[in-house]
């Protein structure tokens, strides 16, 4: 059996699979639990000096028959004491040794104030500490969260104060609300962060009720917008984890957070650099007892694979993802329909039609009008192979390897 | 009548035709779009409903997510015959029964199907989830009696544990009724022996054609051995005890389908118009048998009624869906013939009073004698405990139905270190249950008796 343990900037846990801060680490009750489920480790909800939560707070995308597609929060940071959440982090790091604990931190962008609640957070014997630069509603309105997480000298100022004091490795929480996120990870870097986890929560309205035109989540007959996360999101997360591994300005570790519900949504993320990865709407969806196939999937994958550790794969994507400039012009693909499986949906047929290039023709056969590429015709889009639902039905045909004829390689001979 | 009156050989596209598996395997297509419409209930009523209590909601899940070697895992951890049971066990009133979709007025999932999914594809790709631990100190050396699915199960948990098994089964092949009796269309013997492979494969040492009673007997294995568990199921089946019963073309369902399992499928005729008496699971199983071996007409006579009849439900709409005739509230008295059968003298009954096991009583019903012609006659009215065997062991605890007597938590018999279960515990169930107690009997072979010698090695 491969081995799952995870090693971020020197914190070590049992598997890669660590809960996000947010209301599944709300407690040690929670997250007990949560460890004898198997998770790897945990990063507690935010603290900082308690607040006070609206009612009705959650809302959702549901497509289809799937719900919470993508999830939405108006929620902010713990509304318990810090003494009691720091009491409770030192007793569940005393119950759970091997496993990973880590305060979550939001301060008043005071000096002070930031190395007294880093000196009370170390003291409970957790193994590292999360700044949250990156919740985009409320907190930010105070000039925590995002609003410290936009603007990257704050980020660099305030990770500079807390390593002034810190004595375990310093995790800065990155909001992806923000053009380039590798300006971000640098300012974070150049502060002194061990590591980075990306990505908070995403601006976001999630939809309105067309009875009373308040959008949802409504509290009082008003509503605020809110983070957006859950599977929706991993898309956009994934991104922003290949541009910091990619980066030189950042040479960092990173914690990979954003839609993870699936052990392979774990794999990605491992496979564009992240050390481990953290997961808050899965848990809330389905529970704690998720961790289960996370865990058997990514170790069957890695078996299959012939992987014995996470670093044997960690990384091995990040090279793949290169500017378009350099990507292959001469490279061919076309589609085939596989009339074995085709149920004749016509839905490619369609989607090319309106959609794209006008390359699928309907062809009489066995006395019904079917699907048919028109070879000549097909750009190799992939539309098509996307809208079918039938799996393996329609495959794309590699007609030319390519030749290396990219568009930089056009500029430099200059004939683009 | 000097020849008996035969049913017409079948060719072998109409035998092919109608021996074909009842639930074929799902495509790995079919099986993704099943396992992602289950809901991942928590504290899933599917899980409760399954004797052996695999978590169904994560195997589906792993089949979901494309990890067919955990969903195995999960299955195999819980019910080391889980794809024997995946074909064989009545899901309509276990699992999928239990689904929360019936509520909802939706088809349930297939449990059932994704269960075999995954085993088979970690058997297709020969891959062991869960081999066998190695252990030095505190291994038990464990006998076992009898290879049908309860000492099998018990045996694939104890050498998974690191335990030394042996296994000792009368017959020429291991999977006991699972082997030799279970309907064709569900199981075959080449499944089953694809999976006694297996369990071989972990360690496990089956001694076919050594039946234990006289030589060697259960004091000898216990003598030999640190744990002995007992796993012979039940004896034979109980006769009619009615004038004719010798006659040529009178059987047991049991030895019916016992040919059907060990001989050319092919060579097997049967009778024209076949009776079977009885109508309890193996009853409609020999009655689905014979219509499949191109009998023209099967008969099923009962002497109470469908309320009654101990049958599935299930198992007697395919039955009918199949052309099987029913006649209620009839009993033989005598079969008719002078060699071969060629009839069963009849009376008709009427229900009475209940009776100890809560079902009412057939009474016979005066100047109701009437004749149903046959050729050839299946009985099956019960199976008993095998007394014989279980009466050689000295010290044992069995109940007034012959039944061995064990504590529920342990499956331990009252005799010191013989543990016993399945069958020859519950007085015939299913694979699954017989299953259940074999895993029990070895956690608890494996904390009593391995345990402790760990403890003394210590
Ligand atoms: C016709 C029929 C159809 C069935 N259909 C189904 C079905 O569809 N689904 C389902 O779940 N269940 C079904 N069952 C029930 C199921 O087969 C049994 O519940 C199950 O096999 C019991 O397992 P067991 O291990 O207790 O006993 P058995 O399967 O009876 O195995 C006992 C084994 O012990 C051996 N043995 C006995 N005595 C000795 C001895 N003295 N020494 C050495 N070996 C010995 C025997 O040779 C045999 O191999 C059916 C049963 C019958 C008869
Ligand atoms: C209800 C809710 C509350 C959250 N609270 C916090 C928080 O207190 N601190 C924090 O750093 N992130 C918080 N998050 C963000 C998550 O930790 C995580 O970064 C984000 O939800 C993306 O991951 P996901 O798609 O797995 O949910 C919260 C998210 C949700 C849904
Ligand atoms: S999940 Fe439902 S019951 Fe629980 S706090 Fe939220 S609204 Fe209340």
């Amino acid at each position: 059996m491969p081995d799952l343990t995870a090693d971020l900037a020197g914190i070590r846990s049992p598997n890669p699979f660590w809960l996000a801060s947010g209301p599944p680490t709300n407690s040690e009750y929670q997250i007990a639990r949560a460890f004898d489920a198997g998770w790897g480790g945990a990063v507690w909800k935010t603290v900082g000096e308690p607040i006070v939560n609206v009612s009705s707070r959650y809302s959702s995308l549901d497509i289809g028959t799937r719900r919470m597609m993508g999830f939405n929060n108006i929620e902010l940071i713990t509304d318990r004491t810090v003494e009691d959440n720091l009491r409770e982090v030192a007793s569940i790091k005393r119950r759970y040794p091997d496993h990973a604990v880590i305060v979550s931190l939001m301060v008043e962008p005071k000096r002070e104030t930031w190395h007294e609640f880093v000196k009370m957070s170390e003291d409970t014997g957790a193994d590292g500490l999360e700044l949250n630069f990156g919740c985009p509603h409320g907190m930010s309105e105070r000039g925590m969260g995002s609003s410290v997480g936009q603007v990257p000298e704050y980020t660099k100022m305030i990770t500079s104060w807390v390593k002034e004091v810190a004595r375990t490795p310093v995790i800065v929480k990155l909001t992806p609300n923000i053009t380039d996120i590798t300006f971000a990870a640098r300012a974070a870097y150049e502060g002194g962060a061990d590591a980075v986890s990306l990505i908070n929560t995403i601006n976001s309205i999630t939809g309105i009720d067309l009875d009373t035109f308040v959008p949802r989540p409504a509290v009082a007959g008003k509503s605020s917008h809110g983070g957006y996360c859950g599977p929706a999101v991993k898309p956009i997360a994934l991104h922003m984890v290949s541009a910091i591994a990619a980066d030189e300005g950042a040479p960092i570790p990173i914690s990979g957070i954003g839609g993870i519900e699936r052990w392979d949504d774990a794999a990605e993320f491992i496979l564009l650099g992240a050390s481990n990865v953290q997961v808050c709407t899965a848990a809330m969806h389905y529970g704690f007892r998720i961790v289960e196939e996370l865990r058997s999937g990514l170790s069957t994958w890695m078996e299959e694979k012939g992987f014995e550790t996470l670093d044997d794969f960690r990384g091995r994507s990040v090279n793949a993802v290169t500017d378009w400039g350099n990507l292959d012009l001469s490279y061919k693909i076309v589609a085939s329909i596989d009339w074995k499986k085709c149920i004749n949906c016509k839905l490619c047929y369609i989607a090319c039609e309106d959609g794209a290039h006008q390359s699928i023709e309907l062809v009489r056969r066995r006395g019904e009008m079917i699907p048919s590429i028109k070879q000549d015709d097909c750009v190799g889009c992939n539309l098509c192979s996307l809208v079918c639902p039938v799996d393996d039905c329609i495959h794309m045909v590699e007609r030319d390897p390519g030749r290396g004829d990219t568009w930089k390689s056009r500029v430099s001979a200059g004939k683009a | 009548m000097k020849r008996r009156n035969l049913a017409v050989r079948l060719t072998p596209k109409e035998w092919k035709a109608r021996w074909k598996e009842i639930h074929p395997p799902l495509t790995a297509a079919e099986a993704l779009v099943e396992a992602n419409r289950c809901l991942y209930c928590y504290e899933a009523p599917c899980i409760g409903e399954c004797p052996t209590h695999i978590d169904i909601p994560s195997f589906i899940r792993k089949i979901a997510l494309g990890d067919l070697r955990g969903a195995a895992r999960t299955i195999l951890s819980e019910n080391p015959l889980g794809g024997s049971c995946a074909r064989v066990c009545p899901t309509e009133t276990l699992c999928e029964g239990a689904c929360v979709y019936n509520r909802w007025g939706r088809e349930p999932i297939r449990i059932g199907l994704l269960q075999r999914r995954a085993i088979d594809h970690v058997f297709d790709e020969r891959y062991e989830p869960i081999p066998a631990q190695e252990r030095e100190d505190g291994a038990a050396r464990v006998a076992v009696i009898g290879a049908g699915p309860a000492g099998l199960s018990c045996a694939a948990v104890l050498a998974r544990l690191g335990h030394a098994v042996t296994v000792y089964d009368g017959r020429k092949s291991a999977g006991g009724l699972n082997r030799h009796a279970i309907a064709l269309y569900k199981a075959t013997p080449k499944y089953i022996d694809r999976e006694v492979a297996a369990i071989r494969k972990l360690g496990v040492n089956i001694r076919r054609e050594v039946k234990v009673g006289r030589k060697p007997s259960v004091a000898d294995l216990l003598e030999k051995y640190d744990a002995v568990f007992l796993g012979p199921g039940l004896g034979e089946e109980t006769r009619l005890n009615i004038p004719g019963e010798n006659l040529k073309g009178v059987s047991a369902a049991l030895d019916f389908l016992d040919e059907l399992h060990n001989r050319e499928v092919e060579k097997i005729r049967v009778g024209k118009r076949v009776a079977v008496i009885g109508c309890g699971n193996t009853a409609i199983d020999a009655a689905r048998a014979a219509k499949r071996l191109g009998a023209e007409e099967v008969i099923v006579l009962y002497r109470r009624t469908r309320g009654e009849m101990p049958a599935y439900n299930h198992e007697y709409e395919g039955a009918l869906a199949e052309g099987i005739e029913f006649r209620w509230l009839v009993a033989p008295v005598r079969l008719l013939g002078r060699a071969f059968v060629t009839g069963a003298r009849c009376v008709s009954m009427k229900l009475g009073a209940r009776d100890r096991s809560g079902r009412p009583r057939p009474v016979p019903v005066r100047g109701s004698e009437h004749t149903i012609a046959c050729d050839q006659v299946i009985y099956s009215i019960g199976q008993r405990s095998d007394i014989r065997f279980l009466s050689t062991i000295e010290g044992l605890k069995t109940d007034r139905h012959g039944r061995v007597v064990v504590k529920g938590e342990t499956m331990e018999t009252s005799v010191p270190r013989l543990f016993a279960g399945g069958d020859c515990v519950n007085g015939g169930k299913e694979v699954v249950n017989a299953v259940q107690d074999g895993k029990v009997a070895a956690r608890s072979i494996h904390t009593l008796i391995g345990g402790s010698k760990e403890a003394s090695h210590a």
